[in-house]
């Protein structure tokens, strides 16, 4: 097995006076995809934006626990927020390119973070050839990125999170605004990412879980039922809500 | 009654409404723009007033106006975007902020004269401005601010979080943010929002009438800390104050026009923009 990357330890979360998370303990592995799956509402996107600290912005959102890259506590007064998005990197829901050029989108990252100048393009281009993009764009890297197809531009936004070389990347049912033939090519680069990236990744789609996932989380109402590796989940659950969940009885 | 009969009256309310604002409008313009179109040439604004200003041109009143103009927006839309920035973008909600809100509400509502006497007591007497064309731009400026600040907090509104969410995703700061994505998206709205406040204070007399607006001033003049003509004032001045009032009824109303243009000017740019911003989005 390989170890552990980033964990959470009895985390809680609260926004104002309710509370949305309830006292999770998760570890995601190393090089591994773990997909956060449950209904609407149980928290699985919450619990995501936790570990890149977007909930930073909610004046009202409240969190206790403690959430570990490596040994690094990424709450940690000390550490700059920005640092962490750049070793955690986020792919969201919706496709949201910069309404700029492909070019611009993909520089746009690594200017904010002072890579030196020379080295921009290069690092560019491998990483549209990693999030397989590099073919399909090539020749009209100054076209707006916004001109894109759907599928093209979150495989733009997955080249965007890629190019600073996270070490997680975290995504928010990245398929959802998708269509199936986008959606495969998607899977398809998911598969590939976890050999250089950890992957967590939630998502509504049982059979996109079991597809692309090594371990699965299920959550309902704010509390982690079962966390256990994919084959398990869905093949022989222990818990009779988890049961229910992938059966397709709820949800 | 009938229904059908019902909605149609219903109809005739509304529909009639709106014909009769049109048709009020109408008239105004009319009426400014038959009486006045006989003084207007190329003299007129390009010449100075002659002969106790009833005769010659409306020149010092236009450079005056357009001086105060830039001074208004060069204090007024970098202040207010930021404060609408600070209120959108950075602070929390809380009492704090609802009392900011609120009171930039209230000074939305101030008439322009409080404006005027309050220019007077802070620019021309305690900062010792003196009455001056930057005194009565400052003044037109606090005028415009609550405006300013409220169509630039709608128009920041209207930027999907997604937007922000996608730089600070990638570990952009929150002023990065606004800075490359927020800001860049909004600025047509603001500058909508900016062009069409600073076209009604170009056609304010009230709050530069003590702060350094002049009957007369002989020469143009750049200087800031110097006496300005301006159009709504010299239109005010040609109609009440002047000693043969007949005689200069066409100047005034020529003044009119060239005002109302100026104005129609500025809102047309403004619709430009924002048809502009319209058509690119569509892409």
């Amino acid at each position: 097995m390989s170890d552990s990357k980033l964990s959470a330890q009895g985390l809680n979360l609260f926004f104002g006076k309710k509370q949305v998370l309830k006292n999770i303990s998760i570890s995601f592995k190393k090089n591994q995809v773990t997909a956060l799956i449950g209904p609407s509402g149980c928290g699985k996107s919450t619990l995501l934006r936790t570990f890149n600290r977007m909930h930073d912005l909610s004046p009202d959102a409240r969190i206790e626990g403690l959430i570990k890259l490596d040994e690094l506590n990424i709450y940690d007064k000390k550490i700059q927020v920005t640092e962490i998005r750049k070793r955690i990197g986020m792919v969201f829901q919706k496709p949201n390119p910069l309404p700029k050029s492909i070019y611009e989108n993909m520089e746009y990252a690594l200017k904010i973070h002072n890579f030196p100048k020379q080295e921009i393009p290069a690092l560019i281009e491998n990483a549209l050839k990693e999030s397989y993009l590099w073919d399909e764009v090539k020749d009209e890297l100054n076209k707006p990125a916004v001109q894109l197809s759907g599928g093209q531009q979150q495989r733009l936004c997955i080249a965007r999170t890629v190019v600073l070389r996270p070490e997680i990347i975290l995504m928010d049912e990245p398929c959802s605004a998708l269509d199936p033939i986008s959606t495969s090519k998607i899977e398809e680069l998911i598969v590939r990412l976890k050999k250089d990236y950890t992957i967590v990744i939630v998502t509504h789609n049982m059979q996109q879980a079991q597809r692309i996932s090594d371990d699965v989380a299920f959550m309902y109402l704010g509390e982690l039922m079962e966390f256990d590796i994919c084959n398990n989940i869905f093949k022989n659950p222990k818990n009779e809500l988890t049961k229910n969940y992938v059966g397709g009885h709820f949800g | 009654m009938t229904k059908k009969l019902k909605i149609l009256i219903d109809w005739i309310l509304l529909a009639g409404s709106t014909l009769l604002v049109c048709l009020i409008l109408g008239v105004i313009l009319w009426d400014i723009f038959s009486k006045g179109m006989s003084s207007i040439s190329w003299d007129f604004v390009s010449q100075f007033p002659t002969h106790g200003m009833t005769q010659g041109g409306i020149l010092p009143a236009i450079i005056g106006t357009f001086l105060l103009t830039i001074i208004t927006t060069l204090f007024a839309m970098p202040l207010g975007v930021a404060c609408a920035v600070y209120l959108n973008e950075y602070a929390s909600p809380s009492l704090l902020t609802n009392i900011i809100r609120a009171s930039i509400r209230n000074l939305a509502g101030i008439p322009s004269i409080i404006y005027g006497l309050f220019g007077l007591a802070l620019f021309v007497q305690s900062l010792k401005l003196g009455t001056s064309v930057l005194s009565a731009g400052l003044t037109l400026g606090l005028l415009s601010l609550p405006y300013i600040i409220t169509t630039t907090e709608e128009a920041l509104k209207r930027i999907p979080n997604s937007m922000r969410e996608a730089t600070l995703g990638l570990g952009a700061t929150q002023f990065e943010t606004i800075k490359d994505v927020v800001l860049p998206r909004a600025l047509p709205g603001i500058l909508t929002g900016v062009i069409l406040t600073i076209s009604r204070a170009a056609g304010e007399t009230a709050p530069i009438l003590f702060t350094g607006v002049a009957f007369y001033i002989n020469g143009i003049t750049l200087s800031l800390d110097q006496e300005f003509m301006a159009l709504p004032y010299h239109l005010y001045m040609l109609s009440t104050q002047h000693h043969a009032i007949e005689q200069v009824r066409p100047l005034a109303y020529g003044t009119a026009v060239v005002l109302i243009a100026l104005v129609f000017l500025l809102n047309m740019v403004a619709f430009y923009i924002r048809f502009k911003h319209r058509s690119q989005q569509d892409v």
